[in-house]
């Protein structure tokens, strides 16, 4: 991590106690395409809108959101390639813990884990704070979970919450619309909804990505047709 | 005499299941070769209310593990805030031993415990890490084939803990009256889910 020249951190603190390069990496993060998760009663929802930069870019090929195990998932807003190192250290330890205890990873383990690698980069020689911010979505014994983790490396467990551009807005609909007995399927229903709040431009199938797991089935990214057939439900 | 580190300093493990129950026992020998030195060594480790590990083999890598899984589930306890299940521990205890796949740890444990629903869990390995799982009995140490030959005699399914108990006891006593590197008193436990039970056995003190 860094050279040799650089065995300082470039995130330093300012005079009146901030870490400015965090508050940076936020508005990288609030840049970004909106993201949002859903807790049901017996699942978690999570979508988000896939901003194309042009038509002629193949928008199947863009995955924002990813399996980081089979029963954990997750999406981001803000840098893409960031997320992907993220990714692919959270596999890497998911993995490992099941190598060592045979047992599917409790999300909140892999949370942290995550956390404390971000918060790595906001404290080591050479590096910069990552520009994106997670939802981690997840099954395990102890039920489903919403986890968000932000660049500083802080985690917090959500009933519901977005990330990204429009994340006031789309928390403020939350806040109205979520009720704790929700079933997997209205929250489904209602992250389209909030997404549409915020939209720009027409709604399809191949400009969002929603992603789900429930207490019985593996993490799943919802085909473009399944998209298609919960947004004929919404109109 | 010599031909093993693993027979260095002897002494035997056994573990049997019963209904809802498991016992786990062993002897309490403690010696360098011919010499006995130590008669009331702890070869069984509690690991929580539902779970103990056996251990035997060369003494020293005995204490050792047996300090390094202690460290071990105390940090899962701390950042999972739980116990650790039968069957997790046992993978942890595998993938320990095979981490020193080309420097092993000369020790061949046994891990007996209860699942949260009351079913018994055993398993041996050996000091590569390699599991065997079973329904009715695993055994370890100096006197292993002897025990095996017991344990097939006296062994039938679903026995009470009393039962499990007087079993146990028996299948152990005469397998280590054989064996000269074991024996010198003997040690089982008996896990229901109410707790672990601990019981010393008179033996042949020679």
């Amino acid at each position: 991590m860094g050279d040799s020249d650089y065995s300082f951190s470039l995130t330093t603190f300012s005079p009146s106690g901030k870490l400015v390069q965090i508050e940076y990496a936020l508005n990288a993060v609030a840049a970004g395409a909106t993201s949002l998760g859903i807790r049901a009663k017996n699942g978690v929802v999570i979508a988000t809108e896939k901003r194309m930069p042009s038509i002629l870019m193949e928008s199947h090929t863009l995955e924002k959101i990813s399996f980081i195990s089979e029963t954990t998932g997750m999406v981001y807003s803000g840098m893409g390639p960031d997320s992907r190192v993220l990714l692919r250290k959270a596999r890497k330890f998911a993995q490992s813990y099941y190598q060592t205890y045979k047992e599917p990873i409790p999300v909140v383990q892999l949370v942290r884990e995550t956390a404390f690698v971000m918060q790595e980069f906001t404290q080591s020689g050479g590096v910069r704070p990552f520009g994106v911010s997670l939802l981690i979505a997840g099954c395990d014994e102890q039920g489903p979970h919403l986890y968000q983790v932000d660049p500083s490396g802080s985690f917090f467990a959500w009933k519901a919450s977005a990330i990204g551009k429009n994340m006031v807005n789309a928390k403020t609909f939350l806040e109205k619309r979520y009720s704790d007995d929700m079933e997997i399927e209205d929250a489904i229903h209602t992250a389209i909804l909030t997404l549409k709040e915020g939209f720009e431009g027409q709604i399809t199938e191949h400009n969002i990505e929603i992603g789900q797991v429930t207490d019985n089935q593996k993490f799943k990214v919802l085909t473009p047709l399944e998209v298609k057939d919960y947004l004929g439900e919404v109109e | 005499m010599g031909d093993s580190i693993l027979t260095y300093n002897g002494g035997c493990v056994l573990a049997m299941a019963g209904k809802n129950c498991v016992a786990i026992a062993a002897d309490r020998r403690f010696g360098v070769q011919q010499t006995t030195i130590g008669t009331d060594t702890t070869r069984i480790f509690k690991i929580n209310d539902r779970l103990m590990l056996g251990l035997t083999g060369l003494r020293t890598d005995v204490i050792t593990l047996y300090h390094r899984f202690v460290q071990r589930l105390n940090l899962y306890r701390l950042r999972e805030e739980r116990e650790i299940k039968p069957a997790s521990f046992s993978n942890m205890v595998a993938s320990t031993l095979y981490s020193r796949r080309f420097a092993p740890y000369f020790v061949e444990p046994v891990v007996a415990g209860l699942t949260e629903k009351g079913e018994p869990y055993l398993c041996a390995q050996d000091l590569l890490g390699a599991p065997l799982f079973a329904q009715d009995f695993v055994v370890s140490g100096t006197c292993a084939e002897s025990l095996y030959g017991t344990s097939e005699t006296f062994w039938k399914p679903d026995l009470s803990p009393a039962e499990l108990f007087e079993v146990t006891s028996q299948s152990l006593l005469a397998a280590v009256d054989r064996d000269c590197l074991s024996g010198w008193g003997a040690v089982v436990h008996i896990i229901t889910l109410d707790g672990i039970e601990t019981k010393f056995l008179k033996a042949r003190m020679d």
